[in-house]
């Protein structure tokens, strides 16, 4: 399958990550190759086989709701890269 | 009598009986550390003083008659960095998470603890477990014990390279698609990939949710077996964590007096083992097949049945693995966005900015590829090219283990279709390191159990190792046929020369 620059730039915007000129042809290279590759699933007749997203079919798991945890909020705050009080900090998102 | 020559259960022992204390134990695989790991490199955090602290802490609950039932109380172990422990570092080998300090402990942390377990580091593995030689990690490749200018397989080469250079008695590390498996086998080691569900996940950093499982890697499986029991078992944080009660593997050690003078072994006899002949055929370095072929020559004098058998569909499992695993690792690791923990960029001016730069920044190539691949193949247009198709030929995988576990009760195959290579030898090529996995993916895919065990050397010194395939949760027939091999074979027993170097 060929990669044009358009699919790369959409699969990296999907990707929420930034590539340099050089990284985009790489990176173009990488997943032809990988997809070419995978295509030889295609030699399997699948039609009509159910789709395993999963080891195994259980399903909703019941628990009583008890609460554990206690109020957390400075262990969690501490791992922030900026927080200010007792919230994350971050820029502006609504102007 | 040498503390770090011991396994983790003669160690838990001797710990009980009051011949080595805890403090002992730790300061012998301490020393190890400093004086080997400059070599190796498995160590991303050593916990010197917490575990110093802990021993002391142990010992004085082993003195008061606690921990009677934990057989690895006082034991130290060394845990895979993608495991959460508290307030110590959890990197995943990665930059983006190269100042995170939980705020918890998984659960199989919790659960060591609970044991009287002493953790003493947080080891290597490549970036978000994903490669198979740890080179991807941050913090620089790890070198295998036998041959520091060889990989030590990934991605738990930390794990795997700790305990065979004597620097740790065991250790945990993760299984997405052979990760426990294949550095077991390129470092003489025995590692578990458990059934999907038998271990809870809460608290490791998902790479593929629907195949990750936590297991041992140890010198031998009657310490895997013990590892195992220890952190299976139910977990409410974790509702995939299906099995009811932890493992008790008590019965299912072979041991060399089980054996009779004819060397048959009732435990096993009868037992059948598949082989796929297949597997065999070209790829497979010529000696690893036949030290598997010699294996079950052992096995079936010893009493097992042994059979050749077909299953083709293993060609299709990696590229059916890729598409999965990197489908789940992209919605996985979107959660790594410089906001809450972890890395952010310096250079951002708004929002939007601040996640591409951080990921750009903070993931390594093999992670981004990943990541790139899995968007693809989930994105609209290409979805049911790809991803359905993908689960649906897992589905076929998981339909043609079913059918061989009608006739086997477990399959015996190779790990990897080579030994440990050489640090750089192949991770410029990503189509030969993803194929270099075709016997370990397909296990993942259908959620099985698997245990690798040595099985003989390269002439190039290298370990080669094999791996017995169960059915769901039938670990206990694995850790018999495993225990009863190790019972009539002595390389597992086998140490690199930096095991008993004290330079």
């Amino acid at each position: 399958m060929n990669i044009t620059d358009e699919l790369i730039g959409y699969i990296s915007d999907l990707s929420r990550l930034y590539l340099s000129d050089e990284e985009k042809e790489k990176a173009k290279g990488d997943l032809s190759d990988v997809l070419s590759y995978i295509d030889k699933l295609n030699e399997l007749d699948t039609k009509g086989m159910p789709e395993m997203s999963h080891p195994f079919e259980a399903v909703n798991c019941f628990r009583e709701d008890v609460v554990t945890n206690g109020d957390d909020r400075e262990n969690l705050l501490a791992n922030a890269p900026e927080s200010k009080g007792s919230y994350y900090k971050v820029f502006k998102t609504v102007e | 009598m040498k503390i770090r020559e011991l396994t983790a259960l003669e160690l838990g022992a001797k710990i009980k009986a009051g011949e080595v204390s805890c403090r002992q134990a730790v300061e012998a695989y301490l020393d190890a550390i400093e004086k080997k790991d400059g070599a190796i490199n498995a160590y991303i955090t050593v916990m010197r003083d917490e575990a110093l602290a802990r021993a002391d802490e142990v010992q004085a609950k082993i003195d008061a008659g606690e921990y009677a039932d934990s057989p690895l109380a006082g034991v130290p172990v060394a845990i895979k960095d993608n495991m959460c422990t508290k307030d110590v570092l959890t990197s995943a080998a990665s930059k983006i998470l190269s100042n995170f300090k939980p705020p918890y402990d998984a659960t199989v942390i919790e659960k060591l603890n609970a044991a009287g377990a002493i953790i003493i580091g947080k080891v290597n593995m490549d970036e978000f477990a994903m490669g198979g030689s740890t080179e991807t990690s941050f913090y620089g490749a790890t070198g295998n014990p036998w041959d520091v200018k060889r990989v030590p397989g990934g991605s738990s080469g930390g794990s795997a390279a700790a305990v065979a250079a004597g620097m740790a008695p065991y250790s945990l590390g993760s299984d997405t698609g052979g990760s426990i498996r294949q550095p077991a086998a390129f470092t003489g080691l025995t590692g578990i990939k458990p059934t999907y569900g038998a271990v809870s996940r809460y608290g490791l950093l998902a790479y593929a949710s629907s195949l990750d499982q936590i297991g041992p890697v140890a010198h031998d499986v009657k310490d895997a077996a013990a590892i195992l029991a220890l952190i299976s078992g139910h977990d409410s944080k974790d509702s995939t964590s299906i099995i009811e009660e932890a493992f008790d593997f008590t019965d299912s050690i072979v041991e060399a007096s089980d054996f009779d003078a004819d060397g048959k072994c009732s435990k096993i006899a009868g037992m059948k083992i598949g082989i796929p002949a297949n597997y065999f055929g070209e790829g497979l370095d010529t000696e690893i097949a036949a030290s598997i072929k010699e294996a079950a020559k052992a096995l079936e004098a010893a009493g097992a049945i042994v059979e050749e058998f077909e299953m083709p569909i293993v060609d299709y499992a990696v590229p059916a693995y890729y598409i999965v695993a990197c489908a789940e690792a992209s919605s996985n690791l979107s959660r790594y966005d410089g906001i809450k923990y972890g890395h952010r960029t310096k250079n951002a001016s708004d929002l939007v900015e601040t996640y591409y730069k951080s990921r750009s920044e903070g993931f390594g190539a093999e992670v981004k590829r990943r990541i790139r691949l899995g968007s693809f193949v989930l994105s609209s247009g290409y979805f049911d090219a790809y991803y359905k198709k993908a689960l649906q030929v897992r589905g076929l995988i998981k339909k043609a283990f079913d059918e061989a576990y009608e006739k086997y009760d477990m399959i015996l195959s190779p790990v990897s279709p080579t030994v440990a290579y050489e640090i750089g030898g192949q991770i410029e090529d990503p189509i030969a390191m993803y194929m270099a996995d075709i016997y370990t993916v397909s296990i993942n895919l259908a959620g099985l159990p698997a245990v690798s065990v040595p099985c003989g050397f390269a002439s190039n010194g290298m370990p080669i190792g094999m791996q017995f395939i169960g059915d769901s949760f039938r670990e206990d027939k694995l850790v018999k046929m495993a225990s009863a091999y190790q019972a009539i074979t002595d390389y597992h027993k086998s140490r690199p020369a930096i095991f008993a170097d004290e330079a």
